[in-house]
């Protein structure tokens, strides 16, 4: 049906592609598993930081790679506060009104950034935006490429923070036993802060790596946002594999579903997966049963 | 009776209005209170009743608006002949998605999730298909005339939105006060409850999102009518969806009046602002998003709530 | 009989919540399900009235068997049950809480509502009618379920741990009125661990110990029996009551 010719290029930059939408993924998963939160400001603070990322290039000339080392900490900070000061107060802990407290939030991000910024649609050129490299028969964008590897690493250290880490003992502690933490003298409410600051600074991370390769408008954040959702779905709420083949999943489904209903029509494959998965096997290919 | 009665001075009194007011700005936002509070009204049967949060609404009102664009530019129809049509489309695709949803016990937030889904499955279908004009939108010519759904004067819409308004009022009436009603407020407050108490629980839910879609659906008519223009991200962006909760969430979940009374509050404060800001975009939207967080921690039964718990 | 259950079986991964049960309920008795805590009873609860599938078994009422229909039916066919732990309809009051089981047979909103008044009455909760029911005790939310159940004319009434969380006093009012109703006609099947209530009330008594029965028969003979004891108070100890009190 369709040559390998084609369809390898496709596969990469799907696998590209869906190795920074796996580090978004990560974030939102890590929040849903904590703090039993769907997150739909996700989106809208992914779009929050790629402005970062542009106007820390237009204004101060720093590359996004650099940028990681400005980006990474403001998106956690942002995110600690954020939780601590709204979304944690407003939550009162019922499951409706935390979704309308992150929309609400997701709305004020969105018309905030159309106010600053207006609806135009942003790039950034830096020197090796055109560069491309050949990977067996294809070439591959060399952004995409540092995409990659930059999302992969990102979700390593993420990892290796919450195996090795007391912070991570802690957060998988809350994550499972609210009462408990407590019981042993873990500050639950900063543990929380903590995590939603984490997931937002994968966020800020994934941002960097997108940028070069990508584009920014007030709007951007809701495309994410489905897609977040679809890949936390599918690698089943709170789990990190999960997140990791799912987004790299997605990101081919993408690719591949592009190439063959074209760009716009090709999405649709992706939210007819998270349909499919939400009504099938709610609990995604690595969760736990419900 | 005495709900009925209130209704039924609401829309007396709403109809009058034109006689003492001629400018079009004020009749404009009096149609676009009304409008924001169909949609509530309708969102608000699905969540306030049944509790169900759709955060997708924007499905139904969109398949109303292409029913009515499409079959009147596609298949020449009269504007009119389009609304039943519209009505039955819009129930058609609630009782789908429903269907599909409740077989599998989605809830809550997943339920939430899928309609999003759903909103956006339909929205880039209709930006790929020719046959609702693709990312172009299809316009609904102009034919001036009442027998058309088209009016000269902004009064002849006030009209028409205020009926759909009154007749989404006497529904939501009618489940306040009908078995069937009292079956979906048991399943809304407690789904095993009702069940054990003899509540066929997916068929009840079922009729609620039906009913919901066609009530949106007939906002969707209304908005192709009086705008003349639809196109994919009007029809199912998030925009519609937003809109559709937000009344209810500020006037009162699960009231009768919540939905209005929202939409009033609403409108006036994007005046307001309006005012304040002079017309930068996002502006009432930011604050309407603003206002979201705030009713939500403070006031989650709304505005209505706290008067009720004041009395 | 009224209710019949036969073999009835279900596993949850690899425990047997309820491992071949049979038994049966007579017209018109009470009849108590009584056993330590997680034998079982209220998963057979579940089982009988349409919660659970059972993966062996079968279940009849009246003689018609329903095994595998949901909840709504079972209510429909005239089976009603009360949960151990109570769900109300929180936003609504008492009368309307009623009301909804009322519906059942009443089509129109004011009918219902009378009819939620009457029951609302019977079994004690006149002066809490229009009270939310978030806004109960225990004791009044325990007859809102007993009353919501009521209103849907049941033929054989489930009543589970009715007594749970009640002091002496409001166990003793609630007595009569669990008598009422089988005096009314209704069949009453009730799990209780409020020993002075299925002494005083029932009729018989089946008893469940680790998803099996191990004991029928009248309260006085279920009390006596040393498996029942031990089922209850542990191993030996039948024996060692015996010799102590020899």
């Amino acid at each position: 049906m369709l040559e390998l010719s084609i369809l390898w290029p496709s596969i990469l930059n799907g696998l590209t592609t869906g190795a920074v939408y796996a580090l978004i993924a990560l974030g939102l998963t890590l929040i849903y598993g904590v703090l039993h939160i769907i997150n739909f400001a996700h989106g809208a603070a992914l779009m929050m930081a790629l402005y970062g990322v542009y106007y820390l290039q237009r204004s101060l000339g720093l590359d996004p790679y650099v940028s990681l080392a400005v980006m990474v900490p403001t998106m956690f900070a942002a995110g600690y506060l954020a939780y601590r000061y709204v979304i944690g107060v407003a939550s009162h802990g019922r499951d409706e009104n935390i979704l309308l407290v992150t929309l609400g939030v997701a709305i004020v991000l969105e018309n905030l950034a159309l106010f600053l910024f207006k609806s135009d649609t942003r790039t950034i050129d830096t020197a090796y935006t055109f560069t491309t490299v050949p990977i067996g028969s294809a070439m591959i964008a060399l952004p995409k490429i540092v995409a990659f590897f930059g999302a992969a690493a990102t979700a390593g250290i993420l990892l290796l923070i919450m195996r090795a880490t007391d912070l991570g003992r802690a957060i998988r502690a809350c994550a499972k036993e609210r009462q408990g933490a407590r019981l042993v003298g873990i500050d639950v409410e900063h543990v929380f802060a903590m995590s939603f600051g984490i997931g937002l600074a994968c966020l800020g991370a994934a941002a960097c790596f997108l940028l070069p390769a990508y584009y920014v408008n007030p709007m951007v954040g809701n495309g994410f946002v489905l897609i977040a959702f679809t890949i936390v779905v599918l690698g089943g709420m709170g789990s990190f594999a999960g997140a990791l083949v799912g987004g790299l999943l997605i990101g081919v489904v993408e690719s591949v579903g592009g190439l063959w209903l074209g760009e716009s029509l090709g999405q649709i494959g992706i939210f007819l997966i998270f349909i499919a998965v939400l009504l099938f096997r709610p609990q995604g290919l690595f969760g736990a049963r419900a | 009776m005495r709900q009925l009665a209130a209704i039924a001075v609401f829309a007396v009194a709403a109809a009058v209005l034109p006689l003492f007011i001629t400018s079009g700005v004020v009749l404009n936002t009096a149609i676009m209170i009304l409008y924001t509070a169909l949609l509530g009204l309708a969102w608000n049967i699905l969540a306030g009743f049944g509790g169900q949060f759709s955060f997708g609404h924007a499905v139904f009102f969109g398949t109303g608006a292409y029913a009515a664009a499409v079959l009147q530019a596609k298949l020449g129809w009269n504007a009119w002949a389009t609304l039943p049509a519209a009505l039955l489309l819009g129930a058609a695709v609630g009782a789908f998605i429903g269907a599909l949803s409740f077989r599998y016990g989605l809830r809550g937030s997943y339920f939430a999730l899928v309609t999003l889904a759903f909103a956006e499955v339909f929205r880039i279908l209709a930006n790929n298909v020719t046959f609702t004009g693709a990312g172009v939108g299809i316009m609904v010519k102009l034919k001036s005339g009442a027998e058309n759904f088209q009016f000269a004067t902004k009064t002849g819409y006030l009209y028409v939105i205020l009926v759909f308004v009154v007749a989404g009022l006497v529904l939501c009436w009618w489940l306040k006060n009908s078995r069937y009603g009292a079956w979906l407020q048991a399943v809304r407050d407690n789904e095993e409850s009702a069940a054990a108490l003899g509540v066929n629980v997916f068929r009840v839910k079922l009729g609620a999102i039906a009913l919901s879609g066609a009530l949106m659906a007939a906002g969707g008519v209304f908005y192709a009518q009086y705008f003349q223009y639809i196109d994919p991200g009007l029809a199912y962006g998030p925009g519609v969806s937003i809109e559709a909760l937000l009344g209810p969430i500020v006037g009162g979940l699960g009231t009768l009046w919540g939905p209005v009374l929202g939409a009033v509050l609403l409108q006036l404060l994007g005046e307001g602002t309006r005012g304040l800001f002079a017309n930068a975009p996002g502006v009432s939207l930011m604050l309407y998003g603003a206002l979201l967080v705030l009713m939500v921690t403070f006031m989650p039964s709304g505005v209505l709530g706290v008067l009720r718990r004041r009395a | 009989m009224m209710l019949e259950a036969r073999n009835l079986s279900v596993r949850f991964g690899g425990l047997a919540a309820v491992d071949d049960v049979s038994l049966a309920v007579p017209r018109g008795k009470i009849v108590a399900l009584i056993g330590p805590n997680g034998a079982g009873k209220t998963t057979v609860f579940n089982l009988v009235s349409g919660f659970i599938r059972p993966d062996h078994g079968r279940v009849e009422l009246e003689g018609r068997d329903i095994t595998r229909i949901s909840p709504h039916e079972a209510c429909r066919l005239g089976m009603a049950r009360t949960f151990q732990i109570v769900q109300p309809f929180g936003a609504q009051t008492v009368r309307e809480n009623i009301a909804v089981g009322a519906h059942l047979h009443h089509g129109s909103r004011a009918d219902a509502l009378r009819a939620a008044e009457a029951v609302g009455e019977r079994v004690g909760l006149a002066a809490h009618l229009d009270k939310l029911a978030a806004n109960l005790t225990i004791a009044g939310r325990k007859r809102l379920e007993l009353a919501r159940a009521l209103a849907t004319q049941p033929k054989i009434l489930l009543l589970d741990e009715v007594l749970a969380g009640l002091n002496p006093r409001e166990i003793d009012e609630v007595l009569p009125v669990v008598r009422g109703i089988r005096d009314g006609g209704i069949t009453v099947l009730m799990v209780e661990h409020v020993l002075r209530a299925v002494m005083n009330l029932s009729d018989e008594a089946w008893v469940l110990s680790n998803g099996r029965l191990i004991a029928h028969g009248t309260p006085r003979e279920v009390t006596a029996d040393p498996a029942v004891i031990e089922a209850y108070l542990g191993h030996g100890t039948a024996a060692r009551m015996k010799a102590a009190y020899a």
